[in-house]
């Protein structure tokens, strides 16, 4: 089983493509507010994780999705 | 501050103030005819009104009307489940009905009503929603009402469907699958044979949006499921009058019983006035006709053939078919501005799309096509885009 850090390793390097910004991407970082991913990119990101995981992400998590972090934990939940 | 997330908004408006152009809301001061009007001061081609089959005008509508507002008034000052029913709702939703082949229909105060009411309603908490990326707003709206599992598959990728339904197990019966006939921006058509043949393979309900394509495909004009031969894999249909019906309202309708129950449990149907008797009245008469007169389709597909190709031979980034709706993507912000505020000085309206509105990055000039333009019409509007290439305004790089 997969554990919480590897999966925020994945997607910390997951997102270095998108990382317009230059930042450390760490579990604390924003995707919008740190990053400024635009909706669509988010959504283009969740469908990487989801080919990745073969899973299926549904919307009704992103509310409760601000950081890296946050996806890490829910994508875990997910795919146990 | 509650306020605070308005202010981007605030500052493109403040933008486009200051170049003064206003592309949202651009007030038509005068109509002339299904295809022409006045807009902010211009005599321009409509070519962003999705009156499909230029029924706005058609004398047999608009006497409907007339007549039904002589002998039912104004409005219905209530809801269809209160005092807002009259027979004249009530015999469209038998035409329409009947219009599909089905016994089950529900008549709705406007289109998005009527897709976002069912989508908030259908499924519920429990089941799960496997929606087409690329939705309209309405249907987003809906399903985040629903209270159930909500999942998007790549936009017309069959094949993601099927992942996603292998995904569910057991809870693929349990599953409403929601596409659209054709995509209202970029105007493509969704590859329902394949989509219908998922369904049958690991079961769901089929909910088809025709929107944008009831009128303008398949034999009857009842749309792309018609058009694909899956009719029988739908379980609901939902669709507009505001566009080839030239009037405004819109309907769900299935081969489901069910349909009679569930009209009481939906809130956009339920809280809110019925239409005044007068857009029905032009409603039913545009249906008739749409069903009488196949040759208005003919004439909207040659001249869509025609926007798209003349588009096409100058180099524009098209959708991949011909189709009522013919978007030219563009890169830049800044430049798609300046192209809608060139074609509206060249006499031609379009509509500017900007993201979210779009289904990628790209910023759109989107055209929709009326049977009633004229094909000088559409060469003007072809040569309008010409001059925009040749001004070096559009590129022609980027595909949708």
């Amino acid at each position: 089983m997969i554990d919480y850090p590897e999966y925020l390793n994945f997607l910390c390097s997951a997102l270095e493509s998108q990382n317009k910004n230059k930042l450390v991407l760490s579990e604390n970082t924003s995707l919008v507010a740190d990053m400024g991913l635009s909706s669509l990119e988010v959504m283009e990101f969740i469908e990487k994780i989801e080919d990745h995981f073969d899973i299926s992400i549904p919307l009704n998590i992103l509310p409760d999705v601000n950081t890296i972090g946050d996806l890490a934990t829910k994508v875990r939940q997910l795919n146990l | 501050m509650m306020f605070d997330k308005f202010k981007p908004m605030a500052d493109f408006q403040a933008e486009l103030a200051e170049r003064n152009v206003e592309p949202f809301g651009a007030v038509t001061e005068k109509i002339l005819s299904a295809t022409e009007g006045v807009v902010q001061g211009r005599n321009v081609i409509l070519a962003g009104t999705n009156n499909y089959l230029g029924l706005s005008f058609d004398p047999r509508c608009i006497k409907a009307a007339q007549d039904a507002t002589a002998r039912w008034g104004t409005g219905t000052t209530g809801s269809r489940l209160a005092n807002g029913s009259f027979a004249e709702h009530q015999a469209l939703e038998t035409e329409i009905a009947q219009f599909y082949g089905v016994d089950n229909a529900i008549v709705f105060s406007t289109g998005y009503t009527a897709t976002m009411g069912m989508c908030a309603t259908l499924a519920g908490p429990g089941d799960v929603i496997l929606l087409d990326a690329d939705s309209h707003a309405s249907i987003y709206t809906g399903v985040k009402m629903s209270g159930a599992e909500v999942i998007r598959f790549k936009h017309s990728d069959p094949e993601d469907l099927a992942k996603r339904l292998r995904r569910l197990g057991d809870r693929a019966n349990q599953t409403l699958i929601i596409a659209e006939g054709i995509y209202s921006m970029i105007g493509d058509v969704a590859p329902l044979q394949e989509i219908a043949a998922v369904k049958r393979e690991y079961g769901g309900y089929l909910f088809v949006d025709e929107a944008h394509s009831m009128g303008v495909m398949g034999a009857s004009g009842r749309g792309a499921a018609q058009a694909a031969g899956v009719e029988a894999d739908v379980d609901f249909f939902c669709g507009t009058f505001s566009k080839s019906l030239g009037a405004i309202g819109g309907f769900c309708v299935s081969r489901h019983a069910e349909l009679a129950a569930i009209r009481f449990c939906i809130n956009s149907y339920i809280f809110t006035a019925s239409s005044s008797p007068s857009v029905i009245a032009s409603t039913r008469e545009a249906l008739r006709i749409t069903a009488a007169e196949p040759e208005l389709q003919a004439k909207l597909w040659d001249n869509c053939n025609r926007l798209y190709q003349g588009l096409k031979a100058i180099g524009l980034p098209l959708g991949p078919t011909p189709s009522p709706v013919v978007a030219v993507a563009m890169e830049d912000r800044s430049r798609t501005i300046d192209c809608w505020k060139a074609l509206m000085e060249a006499g031609v309206y379009v509509n500017l799309v900007i993201p979210p509105a779009s289904p990628s990055s790209n910023f759109l000039l989107r055209n929709s096509v009326s049977a009633a333009h004229t094909s000088a019409q559409i060469d003007t509007i072809i040569a309008a885009y010409a001059d925009l290439k040749a001004a070096g305004l559009i590129n022609g790089t980027r595909s949708h």
